[in-house]
């Protein structure tokens, strides 16, 4: 579990959290969603400590990772596993060594034990046969997977996955979303997926926090969105003519 | 106020760069790939224009010297001197601040802006240090060893360019490149390149882990790295030379 308390966070007159609070839930994908700008990756590179916060604490199972000092941070880091929005491969590396790449560092694991674990990596995420191929020379979407396969390598306690779908095509956006959910609930870890996408939110959303203007405006599950009193929300949520036709529908069948 | 910024930050990056490695072993692998893609990858390079500049030198000396109180051998003589004391610790080390500075910025900075850095962070590894060690290290060991190519390459460019051009004949200029040869010169030659090699490398390096933006961004950092690397090479050459020699 994580727990991200009071957050605030301000680039020169700007400020992009405010007061942010929520806890991220074991087991369950947890979806940040809100426009853009609205500070949604702002808040995810604060809980993984790549931008340092103002105020506020991001507890992981209790720690607060803003009070630790530089090696209980590493010690902390080698728990999470990330997926960037563009993948963020190796481009230098070929897609086993990308997987192999935290193992080697952090495990005494054999050639052979590392490359089995690559193996099995690229298994569960429905990749076979491109161990050998450079980052360049595969699709995104692969990417995409090639970067879930990394990220669990370490077996990690969280994931972090910053818009998983962006770029994809709506077929494969959803196959990153159910792999992304099956494995939350699989490896029972806590996943952090930040979005705009409303096919995700629908798909796997069953803990949600919608983020306006550096807020949390409205918190609750896919259920529950649709049927929101919350203006803001609401326009989000049904931000198209087809969209908002539906609700009507739906409100006055 | 913008430069004590960028010191500051650059002696935190070596600060960082020079800590504990998470696995000595990855990072031996990692500075032997280094030594290879920035030293003997730059062999080319330091070969053709040792062997041009020699020669040039060579030509540029007999016309210089061409006066009968002048003996010939002095042509050899101020080939060697100005090969051994400049050219090849200074002026092969400004053009490779151009290659290899050039290419350490636009692939740290790269992988800056793609999120690649990022994604090494928060697996908990070191990025300055598995990043910039290895380039340092690499370049320190490998550039007194391009030197001292250099240096022979462009002794026999000046021989063979010399002799074809009939500016000095060849038992001249064996001659002249004898004559009093200091050994220390060569020796601080080399000191220099070290020194050298770790100002390009690690200024690149600085350029391209802190860029932001996008493409333009990281073009933009290569440029810097070649500009600062190489005004400070020629600070440091000043320096040296003045502790060294004066």
């Amino acid at each position: 579990m994580i727990e991200v308390r009071n957050l605030y966070k301000k680039f020169g007159d700007k400020q992009v959290l405010k007061d942010f609070s929520f806890t991220f839930q074991q087991g369950k994908p947890n979806l940040i969603i809100g426009e853009s700008g609205t500070g949604k990756s702002v808040l995810l590179k604060c809980m993984v400590g790549l931008i340092e916060l103002d105020a506020g604490e991001v507890l992981y199972s209790g720690a607060d990772f803003l009070r630790m000092n530089f090696k209980e941070r590493k010690l902390i880091r080698r728990e999470i596993g990330m997926l960037f929005q563009g993948g963020a491969l190796f481009d230098s590396m070929t897609v086993e060594e990308n997987i192999v790449f935290p193992l080697e560092l952090f495990t005494d694991a054999s050639a052979e034990e590392k490359v089995e674990r690559a193996n099995s990596c690229l298994k569960r995420v429905n990749l076979e046969n491109v161990n050998h191929l450079f980052p360049s020379e595969i699709s995104g979407g692969m990417k995409k997977r090639v970067a879930i396969a990394r990220a669990i390598a370490m077996e990690p306690k969280y994931l972090f996955c910053d818009e998983p779908n962006s770029g994809l095509d709506p077929k494969t956006s959803i196959l990153i979303d159910e792999l992304i959910n099956d494995l939350t609930y699989e490896l029972n870890i806590t996943t952090v997926v930040i979005t705009h996408d409303m096919n995700s939110v629908l798909e796997i959303g069953d803990h949600i926090a919608f983020l306006y203007k550096g807020e949390k405006c409205w918190e609750g599950n896919k259920q529950e969105i649709l049927h929101t009193d919350n203006k803001q929300l609401n326009d989000f949520v049904y931000a198209t003519k087809f969209l908002k036709n539906f609700k009507d529908k739906l409100v006055k069948p | 106020m913008k430069i004590f910024f960028n010191i500051g930050r650059y002696f935190l990056l070596l600060n960082k760069v020079f800590s504990k490695p998470e696995k000595a072993v990855i990072y031996r692998n990692r500075f032997f790939q280094e030594v290879n893609m920035l030293g003997i990858g730059s062999l080319g390079i330091v070969s053709i224009i040792s062997v041009f500049i020699g020669a040039v030198i060579t030509i540029q000396a007999a016309f210089g010297f061409q006066s009968p109180w002048i003996p010939l051998y002095a042509v050899g003589l101020a080939t060697r001197d100005s090969i051994v004391l400049e050219f090849s610790p200074a002026i092969v080390s400004l053009i490779l601040a151009g290659k290899v500075g050039s290419n350490i910025a636009g692939e740290i900075g790269t992988m800056r802006v793609t999120e690649q850095i990022d994604a090494m962070e928060i697996m908990g590894v070191n990025s300055a240090a598995y990043l910039i060690l290895p380039k340092i290290l690499g370049f320190m060991f490998i550039l007194p060893f391009l030197t001292v190519i250099s240096m022979f390459l462009a002794m026999i460019g000046g021989l063979v360019f010399g002799v074809f051009t009939n500016a000095v004949t060849a038992h001249q200029y064996m001659v002249g490149i004898q004559y009093d040869f200091r050994p220390y010169n060569v020796f601080y030659a080399l000191v220099k390149v070290v020194v050298f090699a770790f100002i390009i490398t690690s200024i690149s390096a600085y350029h391209g882990y802190y860029t932001k933006g996008g493409a333009l961004e990281v073009g933009r950092s290569s440029t810097k790295a070649v500009v600062y690397s190489s005004i400070t090479l020629l600070f440091f050459d000043l320096l040296l030379t003045q502790l060294l020699l004066a």
